[in-house]
């Protein structure tokens, strides 16, 4: 085993019976989800801690996968053996959601009516439909009260939720790089995103399965609009600058439209690797997820209303480059949790990363997540 | 050295009896947070601007049962807070205090932050709305020693303002009439006020004498 990785793990894979209603009206009546453990449940239960994921991750969390092999967890520089999150006393279960397209139902699964995948009859999840989903596989792995939800974006939306629906089954919520609701430029983003899809004509409305095709380019495109958000511009300047592709020193222009400048080679690059794995109708699904997500939306608004409920404890933290959420956005969460005197630790990272700074190394960033963990460690000892 | 005395003297006519509330002694809290525990008393919500490490928010927390929050801005300092469990939000005080919601706190402690404040007024003006009391320390800039440099033409350079004139953060400083005269201009009735040197009250020329004044003040 790799010092500090919790080394080759297993995904597991868990059906459920029982009929789950979603917030939209229409109910789901079997699904998986999968999922993996890393650490052990300690005897009195209070050590679980639950990672959420975002738009394009999965339940692979930490450690390397069996299968396909040796792909490193998304969040493996946070969790594991002496991590911030430490597995030696924490024991983590990463979930893949409802609707996704790493083994958990969603729209690539067969719809049991039909025989066929569900593709665009698949009903629309929300972010508290996850939530629910979630609840039912701690209760099968026998766990009442998670030490802690965590995640960042999308997945900080989820503990949030968390925080909010099962206020008696959580202890501390952890969200990175939060915000309480999208914003009319996040959703505005989302939207290009999945015209790039549904204009594609290998999507077929959703059914593409049927035709042997994926509306590749779609998806390509997407992803490199998501994936210019997920960065800032300087580290973008940083990264490319105005470096061009192949140019071996020299500094003519090809006045051409092919990819000249290394900052498209690598959007390319990236939109290609995602077409080939992430599916198209759950990038849709994810991202109307994502537009939905509104606690204050049943309080005309009002968030201090909305996070009312919440009974644990909090850890937030935002990037000053983030501006897909910036740090204005979670400390409107943090006002509201003062405004109903939750307990609340906020650390606002100076990063250059944009957005995905919380999918990176960043000492200060760690340490404050190892601080607030080491201090839940103390809690369950007691 | 008994609370009491280090409350030092009581203005207005209101005691300062600095009676300590149940729970443990303050240990080593650093004396001049010490005192201002006391003030603050038990079982009120406190809200401690440049909070630091979170000395005073875990020691209030742990011996007297108060409820509260900090504002830090540096990183390292932040960190400690959390290892802490003290609830700290990382925030620059200049941008203003719009995450606290009016009278939220019984108490607001601005501790030897003030002189480093570029709109003091402004921090003044948001500490009395979102507290019921405010609580101010800051190093006196009329103490001898600093008159003494003034007077060989040199900018002081002491314990308390450890930095050359072209390095220092301390960009407003102040004598206690200089800010009792603030005060009055804002509508702050003092409530209690200590001049310290060494940690201990100053009598005698407290004025030139003391090297710290603590104030705690109200808006009626």
């Amino acid at each position: 085993m790799r010092a500090g990785s919790v080394g080759v793990v297993q995904a597991q894979s868990l059906r459920f019976a029982q009929p789950l209603a979603l917030a939209s009206g229409a109910q789901i009546a079997d699904y998986s989800l999968m999922y993996e453990t890393y650490g052990t449940l300690n005897a009195d239960r209070s050590n679980a801690v639950l990672v959420c994921h975002a738009l394009n991750a999965s339940h692979h969390v930490a450690g390397r996968a069996a299968d396909p092999p040796n792909s490193v967890g998304w969040w493996d520089n946070m969790i594991g053996p002496g991590k911030p999150v430490d597995t030696a006393r924490f024991f983590v279960i990463g979930v893949n959601n409802l609707g996704s397209c790493f083994g958990s139902t969603g729209p690539m699964s067969p719809d049991p009516a039909t025989g066929k995948p569900y593709g665009a009859h698949f009903p629309v999840v929300t972010v508290e439909d996850w939530v629910q989903s979630q609840a039912r596989l701690a209760d099968a792995l026998g766990v009442e009260r998670f030490a802690a939800v965590m995640g960042g974006s999308l997945g900080a939306m989820q503990a949030l939720s968390w925080a909010i629906q099962f206020p008696d089954r959580i202890g501390h919520c952890v969200a990175i790089a939060t915000t309480p609701r999208l914003s009319a430029q996040n959703i505005a983003f989302n939207d290009v995103a999945r015209t790039a899809i549904q204009s594609d004509p290998d999507f077929h409305g959703g059914n593409f399965y049927a035709h042997g095709v994926v509306p590749r380019r779609g998806l390509r495109l997407a992803r490199m609009i998501g994936h210019i958000t997920y960065l800032s511009g300087d580290d973008m300047t940083e990264k490319f600058g105005r470096s061009r592709k192949g140019s071996n020193g020299s500094d003519d222009y090809q006045f051409g439209y092919g990819v000249e400048f290394e900052v498209e080679s690598y959007l390319r690059y990236q939109g290609d690797k995602f077409s080939e794995y992430f599916d198209a109708n759950t990038y849709l699904l994810i991202t109307r997820a994502l537009d939905y997500f509104d606690p204050a939306k049943d309080f005309d608004g009002d968030l201090v209303r909305a996070l009312a409920p919440a009974r644990c404890k909090f850890l937030l933290a935002s990037f000053t480059t983030d501006w897909r959420f910036t740090p204005a956005r979670a400390r409107e969460v943090v006002q509201a949790l003062i405004a109903n005197e939750r307990e609340v630790a906020y650390a606002e990272i100076d990063a250059p990363h944009g957005h995905d700074a919380f999918l990176l190394d960043d000492l200060r960033y760690h340490n404050v997540v190892r601080a607030y963990f080491e201090r839940i460690a103390q809690d369950i000892a007691r | 050295m008994s609370a009491a005395t280090l409350a030092g003297d009581s203005r207005n006519g209101r005691a300062a009896p600095g009676t300590r509330a149940a729970g443990a002694p303050p240990g080593n809290l650093r004396p001049d947070l010490s005192l201002i525990a006391d003030w603050i008393g038990a079982d009120v919500r406190v809200l401690d601007l440049g909070c630091g490490d979170g000395e005073l928010l875990a020691y209030l927390r742990d011996a007297r049962a108060c409820r509260g929050y900090g504002v830090e801005i540096a990183d390292a300092h932040v960190h400690v807070c959390v290892q802490r469990g003290v609830n700290v939000i990382q925030a620059d005080l200049e941008s203003g205090l719009r995450m606290f919601a009016d009278r939220m706190f019984d108490a607001v402690v601005l501790s030897q932050t003030l002189q480093a404040m570029h709109k003091t007024e402004e921090i003044l003006r948001e500490m009395a709305r979102v507290g019921r009391q405010g609580i101010v320390s800051f190093p006196n800039f009329g103490h001898w020693r600093h008159l003494l440099a003034l007077l060989g033409g040199r900018m002081p350079v002491s314990p308390q303002m450890p930095y050359q004139w072209y390095d220092t953060p301390n960009i407003h400083l102040c004598t206690p009439n200089d800010f009792e005269i603030l005060a009055a201009k804002l509508g702050f009735v003092i409530t209690r006020r200590a001049l310290l040197a060494e940690n201990h009250p100053v009598k005698w020329l407290p004025s030139v004498r003391a090297t710290l004044a603590v104030y705690q003040f109200e808006v009626r």
